[in-house]
């Protein structure tokens, strides 16, 4: 479990996260919804120890997220913001290999290769491995470094934003990857999506923050409501019920 | 594999043609010749051998060290000569010169390392607070950086009547490494193999700040080293045979067109690839004008920016 209690991060004065109080659960995979400024990234990236917060505490199982051994807790956590830009020039089999770096030390064995291949067959980069990251598409190069941090084998996995660049295929089979996992292997997948449907489909849970505080927590039937949307994000949208999953329709 | 031992016994070929070239008569024939193998063997162990060593380990430290930076400043036009770490080096010498001037060598290198470590520092602190719109803000600030270092380090040289010394550290030159005067060198070869050690760090940092934390490593930790492994290398190499541009800047870039950054992979092609460019414009150095020799620095500066335009210049390549 991520416990979060009262985590505030503030730039000169004004607060972009609010004492957000809240726990991830241990398995299952967690959507982050709400409007552009909202605090979601910021958020993920504090309780992911990328950033520091100005107050509050997280801790992960019960391990302080800034006191703990970076080591241990890159074995337990792993986190992949939004915008990778690299200027290393590494094929794609060589940066998800280096996502077997808490584990190996740069040493694999033969363990750490298979997780490697199954990482990479999983995202269906089987054919591009050898190939530099600067040559691929914006949507290839997305899907390898997920697949680093998939590589990674933790319990927590962390993204911001991981549908960036995807094609509608490619998001679809994303998705049910992270559903995969969750049900699977008993991750938990927390995920900041833009696309509220994919949240409402594929989340066991859903967090709602707007102006830097959480606002809603729910399954999604809960929270995938028109008066929650027009809370939420400041529009109107009609909610449909199909295949007894929450859809909303917002191009009205 | 095969390629790479390959490249070894070329650079080992390099060594062998750098013994024979020179003024004084030192050939295979003149060593076997009973009459003047003794002075020929003297003028080999003394001079030709240590001058070759000298080449080989400078040129594979300095051209790690180009790659190191390149990786933690996440910047391919960065080396210790377009970074203020060279001039730096040189301002600690300076200061040696005019505070301490029978310091021992290694206490001098130490100085200078101490004062790269500290410019270097200066150049990150800077790269921190500019906004950084284009990849090429970054050499030019700290070419800018390093020129007003080495135009206060003039001044002072100048007016305390120095400016001859200083310049022999300032520009590259192997002419005078003897036997005794170059084994400071293998002080920077140690340095290597250390950074050979922790390539998977460098390779790890290279990803940012966010991947390195996120894998577990400590970011400013392996900035840290990586840094003083840069400085010292840096330093041992001007305290003993003056500054050889663009090198770190040339050799990493044309290892990474070919088999790019993990640096597990490429930290040994890079170190090859320096030594043999350092053997081969010695090499060129002593044939010019011989009998006399022009500085290495002179023609590595000329052959390097040469190169460095040519990579700056080659905006549709890879990167960005």
């Amino acid at each position: 479990m991520i416990e979060v209690s009262n985590v505030t991060k503030s730039y000169g004065g004004s607060d972009v996260v609010r004492g957000v109080t809240s726990s991830l659960p241990a398995s299952g995979v967690t959507s982050i919804i709400g409007p552009n400024g909202a605090g979601k990234s910021t958020f993920l990236s504090m309780i992911s120890r990328l950033l520091p917060m100005s107050s509050g505490q997280v801790t992960v199982d019960g391990m302080d997220i800034l006191t703990a051994d970076g080591d241990a807790m890159a074995k337990k956590l792993s986190i992949l913001r939004q915008d990778n830009h690299l200027t290393a020039r590494l094929t794609v089999r060589d940066l998800v290999a280096f996502g077997r770096y808490p584990h190996s030390k740069g040493r694999p064995t033969s363990d750490d290769l298979a997780h490697v291949e199954r990482s990479i067959s999983y995202l269906g980069l089987a054919d591009l491995t050898h190939r530099f990251l600067d040559e691929l598409s914006g949507g290839q190069r997305q899907r390898a470094f997920i697949a680093m941090v998939l590589c990674q084998d933790t319990k927590y996995v962390l993204l911001d934003e991981p549908l960036n660049n995807l094609d509608m295929k490619h998001a679809v089979a994303m998705m049910q990857l992270f559903r995969r996992a969750a049900d699977e292997l008993s991750k938990s997948v927390v995920l900041v999506l833009h696309d509220i449907n994919f949240a409402s489909c594929y989340s066991d849970l859903i967090i709602a923050m707007r102006d830097g505080q959480l606002i809603r927590q729910g399954t999604p039937a809960e929270i995938v409501t028109g008066a929650n949307i027009h809370e939420i994000f400041d529009l109107e949208a009609r909610v449909e019920t199909v295949d007894g999953r929450s859809i909303v329709h917002f191009y009205l | 594999m095969k390629y790479f031992v390959l490249a070894c016994l070329c650079v080992v070929a390099l060594g062998v043609l750098s013994l024979f070239v020179g003024v004084s008569d030192v050939t295979p024939m003149t060593l076997l010749d009973p009459a003047t193998s003794a002075h020929a063997f003297e003028m080999l162990m003394v001079s030709r051998v240590p001058r070759t060593l000298a080449l080989v380990l400078a040129g594979a430290a300095l051209a790690v060290a180009g790659l190191i930076m390149q990786m933690l400043v996440r910047n391919r036009f960065v080396e210790p000569s377009t970074a203020g770490t060279v001039e730096s080096a040189s301002l600690g010498l300076l200061v040696v010169m005019l505070l301490a001037p029978g310091l021992p060598v290694i206490l001098k290198m130490l100085v200078a390392a101490a004062f790269a470590l500290a410019g270097t520092a200066v150049f990150l602190g800077i790269l921190r607070r500019v906004p950084l719109r284009s990849e090429f803000i970054v050499p030019l600030i700290g070419l800018m950086l390093g020129g007003v270092i080495e135009a206060g380090t003039n001044f002072v040289a100048f007016r305390h009547d120095l400016l001859q010394s200083l310049n022999a550290y300032m520009i590259g030159d192997f002419s005078a490494i003897l036997r005794g005067r170059y084994e400071l060198l293998w002080i920077s070869f140690g340095l290597t193999c250390v950074a050979y050690v922790a390539a998977d760090r460098f390779t790890v940092a290279g990803l940012g700040q966010d991947f390195t934390t996120n894998l577990g490593l400590d970011y400013r930790k392996v900035m840290a080293f990586g840094m003083v492994i840069v400085s010292l290398v840096t330093a041992t190499v001007v305290v003993t045979c003056g500054v050889i541009p663009f090198l770190g800047l040339v050799v990493p870039n044309i290892i990474r067109l070919v088999i790019g950054d993990n640096l597990r992979r490429t930290l040994p092609w890079v170190a090859l690839l320096g030594a043999a460019l350092v053997i081969s414009c010695d090499i060129l150095a002593r044939l010019v004008i011989a009998p006399y020799e022009i500085p290495i620095g002179t023609i590595m500066g000329v052959i390097g920016s040469g190169l460095f335009l040519y990579f700056l210049l080659r905006r549709r390549g890879y990167g960005e």
